[in-house]
């Protein structure tokens, strides 16, 4: 065992830091940092510089344009971005759908979607979840009847994080009614422009609507959209989620956040004659915050590295979903706490391009209560942290 | 990076292991504790025939290297099993501080002697107003005619009954929180004035009081330069603290194995209580811990091991007892109200492993204080 990097990796991570430092543009950095949402063409835009590097997707293999790193080489990819601020994929396409399509797809199914994935062409999104079917994601509805060579798809999809952007989904359907509800579901891939699909955004607590409902009415999707084989959906989703779990932790994120919570903490009152940050009391909690995030780093390194010695991310990821989430949750909640008043102006618009109001809130504040709000899903979704347990406690503790 | 354990410390771990789970079952640790040293001799010798003494020095020192990962492989063995011989206040905490200070002719005398299991030590620095700061020291030490005269009490001095030698910690000069002026000394148990006051912790370790009535020792008795060892000390107690991580992440495995195998179990409203979610999900909860725990032990005992600048060395071992402190609390209690009424009981292992815990949450500092002291280091750099 020991702590540092070698000095291949040590070389890696000095050419990852140049690389953001020299590529990520400037005016998104400065648009990430006040927390102005990047637009879906800046997204696609940053994601294909990271193409043209050959970095677009770490964790596909080579045979499809991934980049063969080794586990502490994405750890170490995955951290530099997040401590630049450099947006991840949006992970419907690059983290979800691909590894699917490379595990269960055809041939001719993996050419046809892969390189538009990976050169950011196409914009995907989930179509899992319905209106009723939330935890038990089984019991879901939305129905897939065979026509000729094509399935009629009728039903709702909701949560579907950019699905006003995207242009292609993947879904859940049922196609048989007759037997278990895990064994009649289906994996069908639907065109989002095609006749009969329509969306309706859904404002969320934060006044923002990242999340949007889908209804289809008739829509003619042909057989040759299907992944695998007819019926057999429930497998290869479950496959999909344990992918979505392993980069569940927020490490990156988290890091990058605290030290942004330690800076501003020194620079504000405490209205008691001394920084924040020499506040004792909010010293202490930002320590054990600090604490925690260390217990989880070594937490996922150690999964990492039960991956790199031929493991595959079993449920202890499940550990990580629920300690990642939680502690991004408490993060969100010592901003809030730090901003005191200044964390109450409710103004959503002030996140979208071309806002023309002044901000309120000092620097470092701004908007943070709303962050607040907004993270409130991160222990909903991905399954719910609940889930996490009634999994940890099946494959693990045996109960 | 690199998670794997080298080949050296995979057999020890499994030598380790056979031991504690062949000769260490719970009625053997009983007829241990209630015996008169509280320890077994046996065992002791055999744990120096198998090297095990050997394992918190430098090779300089004749030692088998002085990692702490090699250090924390054995701990948490010790841990699942509540071993209750002075490994850690003889070996990893006064053998470790004797190396540290001592002169090469003291070492010489000593070491040997302690790693072939004919020598116990004990480590005497808290004080009753003391808690866990290590410079908060009043027992004063005063030169007088060519010797030294101690004065003072110390307490929570554990293995103080069984050792034939103390390390005690005393102030020449500054005041009383002061890291300047800081000494150590070593003392026989058994020099005049010295008055140990023997008992048990809850945890079955024997400690004692000691209290120093003007005890005269020469000056060769003082280890270390005189006045200015507060960083060797500090930095032998950073090691013994990732020490008690990993004795405490064996006990709480224990604690977390043996609740999920009672739930399955005992049967309440005629189904198993392990089927119950209200259980479940607090025993996921327990798991969580365990893994946090173990991983952050990990980080402590691979930062100790590197390079890095002492400072963040020492935030690592704040970090993990602050948060070890925090698991021991959770997995503890709810293991305890998990098993119900019987948790409670003497009879069942769970409340001694309950008590063990408890003890390793304290000593050297809890989650409060080390967070503090984390807090101190991350707030300076």
């Amino acid at each position: 065992m020991n702590a540092d990097f070698s000095p291949e990796d040590a070389a890696f991570r000095d050419e990852v830091r140049e690389f953001l430092q020299n590529e990520f543009p400037a005016a998104y950095r400065d648009k990430v940092d006040a927390g102005i949402r990047l637009s879906k063409d800046e997204i696609v835009h940053w994601q294909k510089i990271l193409h043209e590097k050959g970095w677009a997707a770490p964790n596909w293999p080579v045979e499809h344009g991934g980049t063969g790193w080794s586990p502490t080489q994405k750890h170490i990819f995955a951290m530099e971005m997040g401590l630049t601020g450099a947006p991840e994929p949006v992970p419907f396409g690059m983290k979800m759908v691909a590894p699917v399509l490379m595990a269960y797809g055809s041939g001719e199914q993996q050419q046809r979607f892969l390189p538009d994935i990976l050169q950011s062409n196409v914009w995907w999104c989930q179509g899992y979840s319905e209106p009723n079917s939330g935890s038990d994601l089984a019991s879901l509805k939305t129905s897939a009847v065979r026509d000729g060579d094509h399935y009629i798809v009728n039903g709702a999809k909701t949560w579907n994080t950019y699905g006003q952007y995207a242009d292609w989904i993947f879904c859940l359907v049922r196609t048989d009614t007759t037997v278990k509800k895990q064994e009649g579901i289906s994996f069908l891939l639907i065109d989002m422009h095609s006749p009969g699909v329509s969306h309706k955004p859904i404002v969320l607590l934060d006044g923002h609507s990242e999340v949007n409902e889908i209804f289809f009415d008739e829509v003619r999707v042909p057989v040759e959209n299907l992944i695998g084989e007819e019926n057999k959906g429930w497998t290869y989703a479950k496959v999909l989620l344990t992918h979505e779990r392993t980069n569940i932790a927020l490490v990156p994120r988290s890091t990058r956040r605290l030290r942004a919570l330690r800076r501003a903490a020194a620079s504000l009152d405490d209205g008691q004659g001394g920084s924040m940050l020499e506040n004792p009391v909010f010293s202490h909690r930002l320590a054990e915050l600090e604490i925690e995030l260390k217990a989880l780093e070594y937490a996922e390194l150690r999964t990492l590295a039960s991956l790199s010695v031929g493991k595959s991310p079993g449920p202890e990821s499940s550990i990580l979903k629920i300690v990642g989430t939680e502690l991004a949750q408490r993060i969100d909640e010592m901003f809030l706490e730090l901003g005191a008043y200044h964390s109450l102006p409710y103004l959503p618009e002030q996140f979208d391009e071309g806002f023309q109001g002044t901000n309120l809130e000092p620097g470092g504040l701004a908007g943070q209560g709303l962050v607040y709000l907004n993270d409130r899903k991160l222990s909903i979704f991905g399954g719910s942290n609940e889930v996490q347990r009634n999994i940890i406690c099946k494959a693990v503790l045996g109960l | 990076m690199d998670f794997s354990y080298s080949e050296e410390q995979q057999m020890l771990k499994e030598s380790v292991g056979r031991f504690v789970r062949q000769q260490y079952d719970f009625d053997t640790r009983n007829r241990i504790a209630a015996s008169e040293t509280g320890y077994s001799e046996e065992n002791w010798k055999l744990f120096a025939e198998l090297g095990w003494l050997t394992v918190p020095f430098g090779e300089e020192d004749g030692g088998f290297g002085g990692s702490a990962v090699d250090l924390m492989v054995m701990m948490e063995e010790f841990g699942k099993a509540m071993l209750l011989e002075p490994f850690l206040p003889s070996v990893v905490l006064a053998g470790r501080l004797l190396a540290a200070l001592g002169d090469a002719r003291r070492k010489a005398e000593l070491l040997p002697a302690l790693m072939a299991g004919n020598l116990q030590l004990a480590c005497a620095w808290a004080e009753s107003g003391s808690r866990y700061n290590l410079a908060n020291v009043r027992l004063s030490a005063r030169g007088e005619g060519g010797n030294v005269i101690l004065s003072g009490v110390k307490v929570n001095v554990l293995n103080g009954p069984n050792a034939d030698k103390l390390l005690v910690t005393a102030r020449e000069s500054g005041a009383v929180t002061g890291r300047e002026g800081l000494s150590v000394f070593l003392v026989d148990r058994d020099a005049p004035g010295v008055d140990v006051r023997a008992y048990a912790n809850m945890d079955a370790c024997r400690a004692a009081k000691i209290s120093f009535n003007e005890v005269t020792v020469p000056e060769s008795a003082r280890l270390g330069k005189p006045g200015g060892v507060y960083d060797a000390l500090e930095r032998v107690f950073d090691h013994a603290t990732a020490a008690v991580c990993a004795q405490a992440v064996g006990a709480l495995d224990s604690l977390l194995r043996k609740t999920v195998e009672y739930s399955k179990t005992r049967k309440q409203f005629g189904v198993h209580i392990g089927s119950f979610q209200a259980l479940q999900h607090r025993m996921a909860d327990m798991f969580i811990e365990c893994q946090l725990a173990r991983s952050i032990t990990v980080m402590a005992a691979m930062q100790l091991d590197s390079e890095a600048p002492w400072q963040s060395r020492s935030a690592a071992v704040s970090a993990a007892k602050s948060r070890l402190g925090r698991a021991i609390r959770r997995v503890g209690q709810e293991a305890v109200q998990i098993h119900g009424g019987i948790g409670m009981t003497d009879e069942l292992d769970v409340s001694h492993l309950f008590r063990q815990v408890t003890g390793l949450e304290l000593l050297f500092g809890d989650a409060d204080y080390h967070t503090a002291r984390f807090a101190r280091l991350q707030n300076a750099g």
